[in-house]
């Protein structure tokens, strides 16, 4: 089932009735999700994203738009009626009933043609708990499970009664580390078998960009770009976007464009050739693995330290044009590289692919060839 | 030298620290355990007359503490000589219905306040814990004035109707509704529920434990009402058992028959003892938390 | 669609505001109605003129000021009485361990009880008959005093037992309240006082009283309010002709002028509630004020 948003707009109230006027959560969205993927929704806390996901499961009214499940209209459609299967990040789970009739529950509420018999509903919830790999839990309360284990459960009555679409609402945000990595496969399999288009939101770019079909970056109630993780990484549309994917963060530093030369700071890093001859200040970034290590280069850094981490190193050093958080830069390089501590200065050169220029107003991509080779 | 001095010395200050604090307890102890007793004698006193016979009972002009000849005799006149069984059932079944209608109003009442969205619910929200401070005693002679009117004197209907709602209940259980997570309202919406099966499948489940105190306190409430029952029966026939025993004290078993009327008291006393006796935790909760939240 | 999940949402809330309306609000205001109509009779439903006669005719009356009478010694002896000897034993409980949920739960006895019931036996503990002078007699005659009638004899011991006979009743909620309120004090501020050797009685002022002093405050006002409305304990006590007893109270007045032998008043009831309600008011807001007071400093 693809859905299309579109020019969905939701604003709420201003709770702060001294400054009046309404908080506009999400702004004119317009995409489509294509059938059976499975699809990130990406961006800070407070971007929207989760209003976005009430939207499509109906708990929320848009304050303008339409949304399309397939050809059909389910704007004013109230959640119950919706078929969507949502899996909330504190899990939701019914206190009071066992994990069967957790699973068991949305099948209940089914009318009419679709009502099921007990059987039908009891082979329902064997097939959810052994699909999420929990059959032996069937017996038991939610406060008796491990977060990981109510985490399936929840997806499993998600499941159950076969959604049109499946929502994930930061579904790995409650677990610890490792879970999250195990978690986060065991969707992947699961959507990949089941091949129910799944909008998956969070925070963390790690999580979207290792198991998403397609991401969507957000920001303040607006879309920033849509796309495959490795597109979104390589080729992001503003300093946002680039900001926001990607670990170790990219580096942005002060710089500028003249005489066909693009400098960070007064090194001029990259010779290249924008569409229309432009100059003038620009932020410039560099993605971690776009620094090689060459004592002639043109980007000379204060050396700090090394942190090297098996196949890798990270160099961290210092650059007065510099302006991320950190106040450092961090550069990965291959383990081979032999990097004398002793000396007080670093120099690399620059792999043009991963060098990006930003309007200093707008924060715009402004794109170039590079004649670096 | 000095030391072992010091040391006698502060084992003797322990000593009689110890010893103080053994006195001290006692005597809590044994105020304790006075209190208890003052607490427990009237029931020890009303089951002991109960088994006298009224003969042995009127001869001892010093009361004993014992009954020499323990007799059942006294209960079977409290059920025939007066229509005991009749004011029992009556309680019985005015306790039920009030209790069970109470709780469908003040369940429907809380879930409009915790849950759902309608113009000016702050406002009837705040009306109606004003309502909190109305005492009984201001409106129950215009209620008397109603009920006599609508000819429902001597009625169950004019017995229970004004006592089941109770903004207190409401106020309580809107409480305990509003603690329940909001994402079980959205999960249950997304599963496909409406409003009042909501309600009734996840919110009055989860509250289960608040509902059962509201349960048992009303049913004590009920249990022991008398100034409503008193203004709106005079036909023995709708007597509760409050108004039973004031009817038995002023004309019950003809002669001052007291071992009778106590096994009238220890039969009307029994169920809401028992009724303690197997859920004095959760009372005593329920009016603790109550008591603090009123 | 808005419109729709309103309308629900008053559906929801129609039993309670109905209920409510006829047996709440409708009344409060009729109350006051009935109140200045002078001469209402509920047979022919007519009255022969408004004005405040009817106050001045409770306020003159014998029997209410009789009853004002014992409403304000009852209230003057318990409600201060009873919160001193529920903190004692708040205190007492709190400091042991074995058996303290067993005395917690015999002293909640009472709150369960029909107090109609028990009253009974405390009459006839406290009567002093042809047969017998009853036992508390007897423990008066065996400590050399001589035998009073509490029921039916002289005033100060009718009053004697309906004020012991109402500790007996309200203690048991008080204490409950105030064992809860030492329970969450907590543990740390009596050990550092140990540790600093403050005295027991230093840590009572200094430290439990301040601690548990808005629950004390709470039950001294829902004691002040419980006790002026006093009424079925003394039934129980004494008869359902509290006024030839003489111990009737403010509420006990109101019902005696609704129904009963003198009954068939509704608009003097109606003024002598509005009396006690204006009384019950008046001593809340001054309770309320000396708390605040009290806690701000």
């Amino acid at each position: 089932m693809k859905i299309v948003l579109k020019n969905l707009t939701k604003k709420f109230p201003n709770r702060n009735k001294k400054q009046g006027g309404d908080v506009i959560a999400v702004n004119n969205f317009d995409f489509e999700i294509p059938d059976g993927k499975l699809v990130g929704l990406l961006g800070p806390s407070g971007c929207g994203k989760s209003t976005t996901l009430n939207l499509i499961s109906g708990l929320e009214k848009p304050t303008e738009g339409q949304i399309f499940f397939g050809e059909d209209d389910v704007t004013s459609l109230p959640a119950q009626n919706r078929g969507v299967g949502l899996v909330f990040q504190s899990y939701a789970l019914y206190p009071h009933l066992t994990v069967f009739k957790n699973i068991r529950f949305p099948l209940e509420n089914l009318k009419g043609e679709n009502k099921l018999t007990k059987e039908e509903m009891e082979k329902r919830v064997k097939e959810a708990a052994s699909l999420v790999q929990i059959d032996e839990l069937l017996d038991r309360k939610p406060s008796e499970l491990s977060g990981g284990q109510q985490q399936r459960v929840a997806i499993a009555r998600a499941l159950v009664k076969s959604p049109r679409v499946l929502l994930l609402d930061e579904p790995l945000s409650n677990l610890d580390a490792r879970l999250r990595l195990q978690t986060r496969e065991e969707i992947r399999r699961i959507q990949r078998k089941t091949s129910i288009t799944t909008i998956f939101v969070t925070h963390d770019q790690d999580e979207a960009m290792s198991i998403c079909d397609l991401i969507v970056v957000m920001k303040a109630g607006e879309m920033m770009q849509m796309g495959k993780p490795q597109e979104v990484y390589d080729d992001p549309v503003n300093l946002f976007v680039a900001r926001f994917l990607g670990t170790p963060p990219i580096n942005v530093f002060e710089g500028s464009i003249k005489d066909g030369g693009l400098y960070i700071g007064e090194d001029r890093v990259l010779e290249i050739k924008t569409d229309d001859n432009k100059s003038g200040d620009v932020y410039v970034a560099v993605r971690p693995e776009g620094f090689i290590l060459d004592p002639d280069g043109p980007l000379k850094c204060e050396l700090g330290r090394l942190e090297v981490m098996g196949r890798d190193v990270s160099i961290v050093s210092k650059h007065g044009s510099l302006i991320s958080e950190s106040g450092t830069i961090r550069s990965i390089v291959n383990a081979d590289n032999n990097v004398d501590l002793g000396l007080s200065h670093v120099s690399f050169s620059l792999k043009p692919h991963k060098v990006y220029a930003f309007d200093k107003e707008t924060e715009e991509r402004i794109r170039f060839e590079s004649n670096n080779g | 030298m000095n030391e072992t001095n010091n040391n006698t010395e502060l084992n003797k200050i322990g000593q009689r620290a110890k010893i103080l604090k053994r006195i001290k307890n006692a005597f809590i102890y044994v105020c304790l355990v006075l209190w208890a007793i003052i607490v427990l004698f009237p029931f020890y006193w009303m089951l002991l007359s109960s088994i006298k016979s009224y003969g042995s009972y009127n001869s001892e002009y010093v009361p004993k503490f014992y009954a020499a000849s323990p007799t059942l005799e006294n209960y079977a006149s409290a059920f025939t000589s007066v229509p005991l069984g009749r004011y029992l059932f009556n309680t019985l079944f005015f306790t039920l219905v009030t209790t069970a209608v109470m709780l469908i109003v003040i369940t429907l009442a809380a879930f409009a306040f915790a849950r759902l969205d309608f113009k000016g619910k702050n406002l009837v929200f705040t009306l109606f814990l004003a309502l909190m401070m109305i005492p009984n005693e201001l409106v129950i002679i215009t209620n008397y004035a109603t009920i006599t009117s609508l000819n429902l004197r001597n009625t169950f209907t004019g017995l229970i109707l004004p006592s089941v709602t109770s903004v207190f209940y409401i106020y309580l259980l809107k409480e305990n509704f509003e603690g329940v997570s909001d994402d079980l309202y959205y999960a249950s919406k997304v599963d496909g529920t409406s409003d009042l099966r909501y309600l009734l499948k996840v919110l009055i489940p989860i509250c289960r434990p608040t509902m059962i105190t509201i349960i048992i306190l009303k049913v004590i409430e009920c249990w022991n009402s008398f100034v409503w029952p008193r203004l709106i029966t005079d036909n023995s026939k709708y007597f509760l058992v409050s108004n039973g025993i004031q009817e038995i004290r002023e004309n019950g078993f003809g002669r001052e028959n007291i071992p009778a009327m106590m096994a009238a008291v220890v039969v009307i006393s029994v169920p809401l003892v028992v009724l303690f006796l197997i859920f004095h935790k959760k009372i005593m909760e329920g009016v603790a938390s109550g008591g603090t939240k009123g | 669609m808005v419109k729709q999940s309103q309308i629900k949402a008053w559906l929801y809330l129609l039993p309670a505001i109905l209920f409510l309306g006829a047996f709440m609000i409708y009344p409060l205001f009729d109350v006051f109605v009935y109140s200045f109509e002078e001469g209402y009779n509920f047979a022919s439903q007519s009255y022969f003129g408004t004005g405040s006669y009817n106050y001045a005719y409770v306020l003159r009356d014998p029997y209410f000021i009789a009853a004002l009478k014992n409403t304000f010694i009852i209230v003057i002896i318990t409600v201060p009485l009873s919160t001193i000897i529920a903190l004692l034993i708040s205190l007492g409980l709190s400091s042991i361990k074995p058996l303290k949920d067993l005395f917690q739960t015999v002293y909640f006895l009472p709150y369960v009880t029909n107090t109609l019931a028990v009253g009974l036996v405390f009459m006839i503990l406290f009567k002093k008959t042809a047969y017998s002078d009853g036992l508390v007699n007897m423990f008066i005659n065996f400590f050399g005093g001589q035998s009073v009638d509490f029921i039916t004899g002289p005033y100060w011991a009718k009053m004697f037992v309906m004020c012991f006979y109402t500790i007996w009743v309200v203690l048991p909620f008080k204490i409950l309240i105030l064992t809860s309120a030492l329970a969450s004090v907590p543990k740390v501020y009596y050990s550092a006082a140990e540790v600093d050797g403050t005295s027991s009685v230093d840590m009572f002022f200094k430290i439990t009283l301040p601690m548990i002093s808005p629950m004390v405050f709470y039950l001294v006002i829902t004691g002040f309010i419980g006790a002026f409305k006093a009424y079925s304990d003394e039934v129980a006590l004494f008869g359902t002709d509290l006024n030839s007893a003489g111990m009737n109270t403010i509420v006990g007045y109101i019902y005696d002028m609704l129904y009963g032998n003198s009954g068939g008043y509704p608009s003097y009831a109606s003024a002598a509630a509005i009396i006690l309600f204006a009384i019950v008011l008046t001593i809340t807001v001054i309770n309320l004020m000396v708390s605040r007071k009290t806690s701000i400093r």
